[in-house]
């Protein structure tokens, strides 16, 4: 069990900032980011990796926020959705040209897992998409426009 | 919206000038009498819908719930049309709930179907206003003048005036009464695309959920619930919990026996979510578990569906006499569905931040119904309505859940006994295990046929524990309303017809869901009949186009009363577009289905193939008739959603109660449909001149039964239950 006495101050490197914090050290990243750090655009969605809301990338790959704790970012680079990198601009772009999202809840997760897809493959097929991407839930239905921002990603980014 | 019908264009409209330098235009939608107020000159009065700047910025206001179904988008996009505004100017800004603003309620499909008009008549208004500025400028007259993309055009001379100039001269013009809408031709944005006004929003983190609600000295809570429906606590031990970090305290919170009132518990509040989730992971609490203690749900479906096989409550309209079709039919077919329980699970859970201060109350929340919500906080807190805010955020996923505003109490009472904002969090567990279900259902259907394979009876029997349950302690039968769904007004010329409803009382509270109670009629009409073509030896789309028969429309009582022509036509383009009747693959089949649901005509064709004892889809084809199209892509967006829901319904959407207690928790066992399942679909939507109808919920209802009719296609094995996990082919 925690108790009030096993506090610690740790940082966290988040979009390229230092955030200093005091945390649990089981605290899992996504409450950290989200109710301390203050950054909400990593969302909760099931608490138990089933559905890839709360994906961030550590060092370029995607992971489960709300099941990795808080020890495991000290001294990783983080980056969440209010962050930048090339490979995330050519998502945004194309998820804004192909109108992708309904509510938007998910999508947070959704450009962090495809971020991390095209980090380790440049040129995914649909197969290799369906394989990256089955781990995030949309419960609006966007899958298909998801699979075809994708493949427009790659398509703006080589061009 | 039916009272604005009463109201006059005079008192319809309203502008006014601002002292910070704009125009504001409103509309009334309340009371005739009432007028507008604005504070100080500088602040908006809440029922104004477009206001102008000078620097050309044109703020208009969403007074509808944005859950993805792109309203906030849509709605204000028939104001700009009207006004001939640039979009590039538009800034959306979303209305508190307040019943200034008419009926708020986003669910039903209908906030297109209602208030399209009066949205843009508030822009054709302002388009008319804009023009009589300018052309007492000009001193010309307002027929020289005409309107193209934020500037008044004098069109004797070219002479331009933008928008943003005009406001000092708009304040001075008297409101025309009489403003013609625009022809369709002249359309700008409606019918056209426009993407998500949020969309950049979306795609950087930043649009504000409710879950994202934030205030200084906030506090995070989470609430235990008894696993029984209506259960309350016995005692509870909380000496581990309170040692846990960041928890600040732990009490009891007690039923409110309200339609939406929260179900009580016990509540941890912590300083972040996690400290709360692990101080109810250490509470010991003991439930008196009640009289919904007893409900197992399977148990209860199959006493449904023997209720179901014996006469039951007869519905209108009963038309001949289906006993003497039994007797006389050459084929009589018979057959009995039954579908689970289902939650909402939209990706946000339900919240909201509350804060409680100074007799006043302030609420930030995801809710479909902010009006409900007020009433409730104020009901809760015994002031008056006027003294409760309701912010409404975005919404991540409704889809009914969001309409019950239970979770606004719960942060409502928090906050009160804390004396600071609180917001009150659940956990995907709590939304599983604590929601409003959509009913649990079984449907018994009876048909005969004549020799030529014609339907002379049928006999329709349908029970499920109604949604007035949740409103009115003992209404053990269906309502009118939801027997209305598809069920005793099907669409089909049939001689002789019977419609009966069995009792079913409740065990848990129901609510909407999505679609509603055309989810299982839509099942049942559409599996039934596709197995009456079967019997018939007949194509099952050319059989189900003769049982809709000849081209009318229907004597009933309804603003869009249902036209046989467009539904078939939407069959028809289905087919057309899935290629029906041509030759499959080993393996594979085609199934249709159709609903005419929320005045909007869907259908469906799925394509399917069942190999090594497994269900894959390949193919979606849906055609949609909802009228005047709004907002283009955004209605193929929701078709395609729809049919990404319908599949999570008919693959894998079931909850179970064992013991009062709901046997699913997350999304490990209450499965979705997930991005590998899902085939390319392809949208039609049908172009007319009809009335605008709802997108949001019509695209569900046939997705599940073209499913099992294609699986049926494929194999000739007929499934009566969902979800198909169930029978061990997903």
């Amino acid at each position: 069990m925690n108790t009030k006495k096993i506090r610690q101050l740790k940082t966290l490197t988040i979009n390229g900032k230092n955030h200093n914090l005091e945390a649990h050290k089981d605290m899992p990243l996504l409450w950290a980011i989200r109710d301390i750090i203050g950054l909400t655009g990593t969302k909760y969605g099931c608490g138990v990796s089933q559905c890839g809301a709360c994906s961030i990338l550590i060092d370029g790959e995607a992971v489960r926020s709300c099941s990795l704790p808080v020890s495991y970012g000290v001294g990783k680079q983080i980056t969440t959705i209010e962050g930048k990198t090339d490979t995330l601009d050519y998502l945004r772009e194309a998820w804004e040209e192909i109108n992708v999202p309904q509510c938007g809840y998910c999508q947070s997760g959704q450009l962090i897992a495809a971020t991390s897809l095209l980090n380790s493959n440049p040129n995914p097929t649909d197969q290799d998409i369906d394989d990256a991407m089955s781990g995030n839930i949309c419960r609006c239905g966007t899958y298909p426009r998801i699979r075809k921002a994708i493949h427009k990603a790659v398509k703006l980014k080589n061009k | 919206m039916e009272d604005i019908q009463n109201i006059s264009r005079r008192s319809f409209v309203k502008v006014f000038g601002l002292a910070s330098g704009g125009l504001i235009i409103g509309c009334q939608f309340t009371s005739e009498k009432e007028s507008i107020k604005i504070d100080d000159g500088t602040t908006f009065a809440p029922n104004l819908f477009v206001q102008l700047k000078k620097d050309g910025k044109l703020i208009l206001l969403c007074a509808r719930s944005e859950m993805g179904q792109g309203i906030r988008t849509s709605l204000t996009s028939a104001i700009a049309d009207e006004m001939d505004a640039d979009w590039e100017y538009v800034r959306v800004e979303q209305a508190t709930g307040d019943e200034k603003f008419g009926n708020q309620n986003t669910d039903g499909s209908r906030s297109v179907r209602t208030i399209l008009e009066p949205m843009r008549k508030l822009g054709a208004t302002t388009r008319a206003i804009l023009i009589a500025a300018a052309a007492k400028k000009w001193q010309a007259s307002p027929s020289d003048c005409t309107v193209e993309m934020h500037y008044v055009i004098n069109k004797n001379n070219n002479k331009k005036l933008f928008f943003g100039d005009l406001v000092e001269e708009a304040m001075q013009i008297e409101i025309p009464e009489d403003v013609q809408l625009k022809d369709k031709k002249d359309f700008k944005y409606i019918g056209k695309t426009l993407k998500s006004i949020d969309i950049k929003e979306f795609t950087h983190g930043t649009a504000t959920y409710g879950l994202d609600a934030r205030l200084p000295n906030m506090k995070f809570a989470v609430i235990a619930r008894c696993p029984s429906t209506f259960g309350t606590v016995k005692s509870f031990d909380q000496s581990d919990a309170i040692k846990v970090a960041g928890v600040e305290a732990i009490f009891e919170v007690e039923r409110v026996k309200r339609p939406f009132g929260m179900l009580g518990g016990v509540a941890v509040v912590a300083n972040n979510t996690w400290a709360a989730i692990q101080g109810r992971n250490n509470l010991e609490v003991t439930w008196n578990t009640g009289e919904n203690g007893k409900y197992n749900s399977e148990n209860y479906t199959q006493k449904l569906t023997n209720r179901v096989h014996t006469r039951a409550k007869v519905v209108p309209p009963t038309k001949g006499n289906v006993n003497t079709a039994f007797s006389k039919a050459d084929k009589i077919v018979e057959a009995t569905y039954q579908l689970p329980h289902l939650a909402h699970a939209p990706m946000e859970t339900p919240n909201a931040l509350a804060w409680v201060h100074d007799g006043k109350c302030e609420v930030w929340a995801p809710v479909q119904s902010p009006q409900s919500a007020r009433e409730e906080a104020a009901a809760y807190l015994g002031i008056d309505i006027k003294d409760v805010t309701i912010n409404v955020t975005f919404l991540g996923g409704g889809f009914g859940r969001k309409s019950k505003p239970d979770f606004v109490v719960e942060a409502v009472a928090l906050s009160k006994k804390m004396k600071t904002p609180v917001q009150v969090v659940w956990t995907r567990e709590d939304d599983i295990q604590h929601g409003y279900y959509h009913a649990t259902n079984a449907q018994y259907l009876k048909a005969s046929l004549d020799k030529n394979g014609e339907v002379t009876g049928w006999l329709h029997r349908t029970a499920f524990p109604s949604i007035n349950s949740t409103f009115m302690p003992g209404a053990n039968y269906a309502a009118g309303w939801e027997i209305g769904q598809g069920m005793n007004n099907n669409p089909f010329e049939i001689a002789n017809t019977r419609y009966e409803n069995a009792k079913a009382e409740p065990f848990v509270r129901i609510g909407w869901l999505r679609s509603v109670c055309s989810i299982f009629h839509s099942f049942g009409i559409n599996s039934f009949i596709d197995e009456l073509a079967s019997t018939a030896e007949k194509d099952p789309l050319q059989f189900k186009l003769n049982l809709i028969g000849k081209d009318r429309i229907r004597e009933e009582k309804s603003p869009h009363p249902l036209n046989t022509t467009r539904l078939k036509n939407v069959m028809n383009i289905a087919a057309k577009k899935a290629n029906w009747g041509r030759k499959l693959p080993e393996g594979h089949g085609l199934g249709i289905a159709f609903y005419y649901s929320f005045f909007s005509y869907v259908a469906t064709v799925v394509e399917v193939s069942v190999l090594h004892d497994k269900v894959k889809i390949h193919a979606i084809w849906t055609a949609l008739d909802c009228g005047l199209v709004l907002n283009r892509d955004n209605v193929i967006n929701q078709m395609e959603g729809a049919a990404v829901f319908g599949m999570s319904i008919a693959l894998h959407g079931k909850i179970t109660a064992k013991d009062g207690a709901i046997e699913q928790s997350n999304f490990h066992d209450y499965t979705m449909t997930r991005m590998h399942e899902v085939p390319p679909i392809d949208i039609t939507i049908v172009e007319n001149d009809e009335a605008a109808t709802g997108v949001g919920e019509p695209g569900v209802p046939p997705i599940a039964p073209a499913i099992v009719n294609a699986i049926f296609n494929a194999t000739g094995k007929r499934y009566r239950t969902l979800p198909l996990s169930d029978h061990g082919i997903v």
